[in-house]
């Protein structure tokens, strides 16, 4: 039994459409787009900055020469990660025009430890050079997209929060814009008395930037037929920001325990907590979606691996005030797409897969990315090109392979598909491959999508601690934390089929950290006003789909 | 210490809330007063004699007669800059949240809402006000008189404490505005029992019901109670009951006096919605529902018993 | 018809009260009161196809409230006037009615609407205090409106039923949460908002003097903080057969029956 087995009810044509509001009902911008994350932001900051020396473009691009369209309800809010920031590509976006110091962070990193656990003990390992973090920052990510969604709109953005993207508008082979989501819809899809529809928001340029699980991009790759050699693979982070009595003074990695070691299991990941302040803490259990077990919850192994010594001293005293989850691609370098580009569009950030998984960062390639994008678009358009022509937007992808952002993502290409193998033998080959810059072992590995792993099951459910209410805590109490409070009549944005192997149900129940999967007289129950939108079911063979613009997570501080 | 209680009547009977605030006036201490307002409404004084007034206020005019706000805004600070009451309380209400606001306004006076205690602290009045959802609690006091308060429904019980109250007729001096609004129909009728934000009983069903048709138990003892039926999300989405009677985070927020949880677990996301509840009591068969941590009185035992003995047992007590 | 909506912008989330000011934290993100926007929507309603009828929103707060209070702007209110005074921090509900009076005497609206309660403060009672300092007859709780003939007539709940009560026009009336659903706003309205004069006024564009703003005009004061009591102690008993009479015991006893 494998989650492939049971696909979900969904086709990528729901998710591309032609323009269809009369012509004077459409909304024309410059250049759209999608996700007011570090990648949609960091290009409306580029776009801002060259359109400032440039006012003639701007002009020939409307009233709105740069709109970013954003699901959450405002930006930040669906945002999360660690998160320890690699600062270079924020230098480069604001050179001249920011100090490092006036972004949000929480300090300079200055002592990092490794430990490999086991139940009850830490052994400090030397940290793996992928992972020094020496000189990097300690952010909250949903923060300092607000502060960017503060530049973008200073540089002349506008910003369109609680707006979902739910159709790429393609018209003659090219991508003209993006249609948004109705809003008022019953769970019956019916219209609701304050029914809106949405809108066709024509652009000449689009720009995805959606993160992870991208619902356009994913659209975008099939159309447009994009895949990389390797299929996308993904994980899932489950974090938790605490006040803390005692200040942290370093960042700290884990490994091993509460994850197994063998080979069969294919448990792949680790933890972080990282320093915010001299207040707060947050970590983090990140495991791979390559998982076999049905038992497995990352929810519940943060909640174990809080019940550690090593840990469980850290929060002693302390007070949960934060909670989230998200999913990482995991893919790498050989699951790129092997364009960024079609004809009207560009692939920017999580969404074509820009993560160092060794390193556990991405989120300067995505800043990276997005404003290498902007700078691609305002050439096409600063030429006056015809943009939707084969290839206009080709520099692109040339600036990108130009870019630290390849070189990095080409060096530990192999390293994640290693630990397939299991943790022992692959940690030997990723520090192989890490001496080697990615040149042992020859040849590149291969990965399986994450749904078509066959299912096992081990009884570990057994071991995860009951909620205290202190320490540790249930699911619903945590999405209680993530401030969804999405409204409970709206249409099930989830598709997934509901009569499935119950080896199924339980994993997709087990593995949905916000308690959205029941599996109940062999159906499966979808609540879906609990889902944070982490979109890890469409890993494990369902399909995230974007619900109505301002639902979801309220996250602040994640 | 110089009190005026504004009491509110109806259909010839004052309410038990304003007799609950006025007996707390008495236990404060100081002269108590009360107001009251109407038409035809003498006979009401030696009600408020017996439950702590030591004079009684009665401006009885047929331009009082339906109960609106303003009018009585023009009654009470005539009274008040007439007599100089230190301190006037109300027992909170549609209509005297709206004459304590109109008379703060006309007096430049503080007023402290949604209050749950008073009491004299150091010589000085201080009131208590939950915040945030219930989650705080301040106190909260005045800056020079009078202080008006709007005291939170329910708060206080009334106390007899038999005495002959001194009757004072007012004088009804009205302002042109305060006769404007007029009251077109008034209609008493409640065919389907009170809504679930304003019922003073809330008997509500979870997912432990088992099934839609079980909620005939919930909506029988809500009936015995004279309470309204609520619902938890969980059966709400399963369409066992309309969304109209949710309650929870993403449902309504309900503060009766007597909730009862029937199979409900009580996840964080019911409670906030219920949390402000005065009595809670639960019956659930899991004993580690999450509920029982937070219920007056839990009960772990199955429902379909303990549900229709109790509706019987209520019935018989509200017979006899 | 000018139709003003009086709001406010509340904080999205995370409401807490900062133990040294002893006023709520607004620091965080603003939204528009969601009982506000209730009002809001009736007043658009009212205002319906009608070209020379206008709907105008007036808070009060500090500057970036606009943010928050745009949400109407983009709902289809035409503008938005908000009283911003560093003076004005810390109002009560005398300070506040005030200045929120004031400036509604300036624009001499013929209706003036207000939202069911803030629900940060959960206050219910400004309009009251408002509609008394312009001397307008009060309609309030309406969960049904409507205007004609110079009159506004609204239905509304109460705890003995229903009333029906009508005023003449100018007037202020307070709407139900169960009056409509609100609207959402559209993409274009939205990208429209931003466009719509959003007017900024201090105290003393008001006439109003430093006394009777903020703390100094307020007649009410923050004493302490305090958790609330404990909700006694929980009892749990296992059902023997006398779960329900030891229930109706309980309910006795805490004189809830």
């Amino acid at each position: 039994m494998k989650p492939s087995d049971f696909p979900p009810p969904f086709d990528v044509s729901e998710a591309v459409a032609r323009p269809t509001d009369p012509e004077d009902e459409r909304i024309e911008v410059g250049v759209a787009i999608v996700g007011a994350g570090p990648a949609g932001l960091a290009c409306a900051i580029r776009l801002g900055q060259l359109l400032e020396e440039a006012p003639a473009i701007a002009e020939r691009l409307g009233d709105v020469p740069v709109a970013v369209i954003e699901k959450g309800k405002q930006p930040g809010s669906h945002l999360l990660s660690g998160a320890v920031v690699n600062p270079r590509a924020l230098q480069r976006l604001f050179a001249g025009r920011k100090r490092l110091d006036e972004l949000p962070f929480y300090g300079v990193v200055e002592q990092e430890s490794v430990y490999f656990l086991t139940r009850n003990r830490a052994a400090r390992i030397p940290t793996p050079p992928t992972m020094k973090n020496h000189g990097n920052r300690v952010a909250s990510l949903s923060e300092l997209g607000r502060w960017l969604a503060a530049q973008a709109e200073e540089a002349g953005a506008m910003i369109l929060p609680e707006t979902a993207a739910t159709k790429l508008l393609v018209e003659h082979g090219r991508v003209r814009g993006i249609r948004t989501g109705d809003k008022g819809r019953g769970r019956d899809g019916e219209e609701l008395p304050n029914f809106e529809p949405g809108s066709d928001v024509l652009a000449r340029v689009t720009v995805l930037a959606e993160g992870t699980q991208g619902h356009l991009t994913g659209a975008a790759i099939e159309t447009f037929g994009l895949a990389g050699e390797n299929p996308q693979v993904w994980a899932l982070g489950v974090k938790e920001v605490w006040r803390v009595a005692r200040p942290l003074r370093r960042v700290i990695h884990t490994m091993g325990w509460p994850l197994r070691a063998g080979a069969k299991y294919r448990e792949f990941g680790g933890s972080f907590i990282y320093p915010m302040g001299d207040e707060l803490l947050t970590l983090g259990m990140v495991v791979g979606l390559d998982y076999r077990d049905v038992e497995l919850s990352v929810h519940d192994l943060l909640q174990e691996l809080k019940t550690h010594p090593l840990v469980r001293k850290l929060l002693d005293g302390g007070e949960r005030i934060a909670w989230g989850a998200k999913t990482i691609p995991e893919g790498g370098f050989l699951s790129l797409p092997k364009r960024l580009h079609a004809p009207g569009l560009l692939l920017a950030g999580d969404g074509p897969g820009f993560v160092n998984v060794p390193a556990l960062k991405g989120i300067h390639y995505a800043i990276e990315t997005g404003a290498l994008a902007a700078e691609a678009a305002f050439a096409v358009l600063q030429r006056g090109e015809a943009v939707g022509r084969r290839g206009a937007l080709a520099s692109y992808d040339e600036a990108v392979k130009q870019s630290f952002v390849w070189r990095d993502l080409e060096q530990v290409r192999n390293m994640r598909q290693a630990f397939g193998r299991g943790f022992w033998l692959g940690g030997a080959l990723a520090g192989a491959m890490t001496a080697s810059h990615g040149k042992f072992p020859p040849g590149d590995a291969r990965t399986e999508p994450d749904a078509e792993q066959e299912l096992i099951r081990t009884g570990r459910a057994r071991r995860y601690p009951a909620p205290d209410g202190k320490l540790t805590f249930d699911k619903l109490s945590s999405v209680f934390l993530s401030g969804n409070k999405t409204r409970d009549d709206a249409p099930n944005h989830l598709r997934v089929q509901t009569r499935v192997a119950p080896e199924l149900a339980e994993l997709w129940a087990r593995m949905c950290p916000a308690q959205v999967y029941e599996p109940q007289d062999g159906r499966v129950e979808v609540t879906a006003s609990n889902c944070v939108q982490c979109g890890a079911i469409t890993a494990k063979g369902g399909r995230l789909t974007p619900p109505e613009g301002g639902s979801g997570p309220e996250y602040t501080l994640t | 210490m110089s009190t005026l209680v504004f009491l509110e009547h109806h259909e010839g009977e004052l309410q038990k809330d304003s007799l609950g605030v006025l007996a707390k006036a008495a236990q404060l201490g100081g002269d108590v007063s009360a107001l009251i307002a109407g038409s035809g409404v003498e006979g009401l004084a030696a009600q408020a004699g017996r439950f702590g007034a030591a004079k009684v206020y009665v401006a009885d005019d047929p331009a009082l007669e339906a109960p609106l706000p303003q009018p009585r805004v023009d009654v009470a600070a005539d009274l008040v800059r007439r007599h100089g009451f230190e301190t006037v309380l109300f027992g909170a209400t549609v209509l005297t949240a709206d004459v304590a606001a109109g008379l703060a306004a006309r007096l430049d006076a503080g007023l402290n809402w949604d209050l749950v205690d008073l009491a004299q602290e150091d010589g000085k009045l201080v009131g208590k006000r939950p915040a945030l959802d219930d989650t705080v609690y301040v106190d909260v006091g005045w800056k020079g008189e009078p202080r008006l308060a709007l005291i939170r429904t329910g708060t206080f019980e009334p106390v007899e404490s038999p005495a002959e109250p001194e009757v004072e007729r007012v004088d009804v001096q009205l302002e042109d505005f305060s006769t404007l609004a007029k009251m077109i129909e008034q209609a008493h009728e409640e065919s389907e029992g009170p809504s679930i934000e304003d019922a003073d009983v809330i008997v509500a069903g979870g997912r432990g019901l088992g099934g839609p048709d079980n909620f005939a138990l919930v909506e029988e003892l809500a009936k015995a109670l004279g309470g309204a039926v609520a619902a938890t999300r969980a059966v709400v989405d399963a369409g066992w009951y309309p969304y109209s009677t949710q309650v929870g985070q993403t449902g309504k927020t309900v503060a009766p006096r007597l909730y009862i949880a029937v199979g409900i677990s009580g996840a964080i996301q019911h409670k906030v919605g219920m949390q402000g509840s005065n009595v809670i009591v639960a019956i659930n068969k899991d004993p580690n529902a999450p509920i029982f941590e937070y219920a007056d009185l839990g009960v772990v035992g199955d429902l379909h018993e303990i549900i229709p003995k109790l509706t019987e047992l209520v019935r018989q007590r509200k017979a006899a | 018809m000018k139709i003003a909506v009086c709001a406010k912008a509340v904080p999205e989330q995370a409401r807490r009260i900062d133990p040294e000011t002893k006023r709520l934290d607004r620091s965080g993100e603003q939204t528009l009161n969601p009982f506000d926007a209730n009002a809001v929507e009736e007043g658009l309603r009212l205002k319906g196809d009608a070209a020379d009828a206008e709907v105008v929103l007036f808070s009060l707060g500090p500057e970036r409230s606009l943010d928050a209070l745009r949400k109407a702007l983009a709902m289809g209110a035409d503008r938005v006037v908000l009283v911003t005074d560093e003076a004005a921090a810390g109002s009560d509900l005398v300070a506040s009615s005030y200045a929120l009076a004031r400036v509604l005497e300036r624009e001499q609206a013929e209706l003036v609407l207000f939202g069911q309660q803030a629900n940060d403060s959960d206050g219910a009672v400004m309009w009251a205090a408002v509609a008394d300092r312009l001397r307008r007859p009060l309609i309030s709780q309406v969960a049904e409106l409507t205007v004609s003939d110079g009159a506004v007539r609204g239905k509304r709940q109460t705890e003995f039923g229903y009333d029906v009560i009508e005023a003449p026009l100018p007037a202020v009336v307070a709407v139900s949460d169960a009056i409509n659903e609100p609207r959402y706003p559209s993409l274009k309205g939205i990208m429209g908002a931003k466009k719509k004069p959003q007017e900024t006024v201090s105290l003393s564009d008001l006439g109003v003097e430093g006394e009777r703003a903020g703390e100094s005009g307020s007649r009410t004061e923050v004493y302490a903080l305090g958790e609330p009591p404990p909700r006694g102690e929980t009892q749990r008993v296992e059902d023997d057969g006398s779960g329900a009479e030891k229930i109706v015991e309980f309910l006795l006893e805490r004189k809830a029956l």
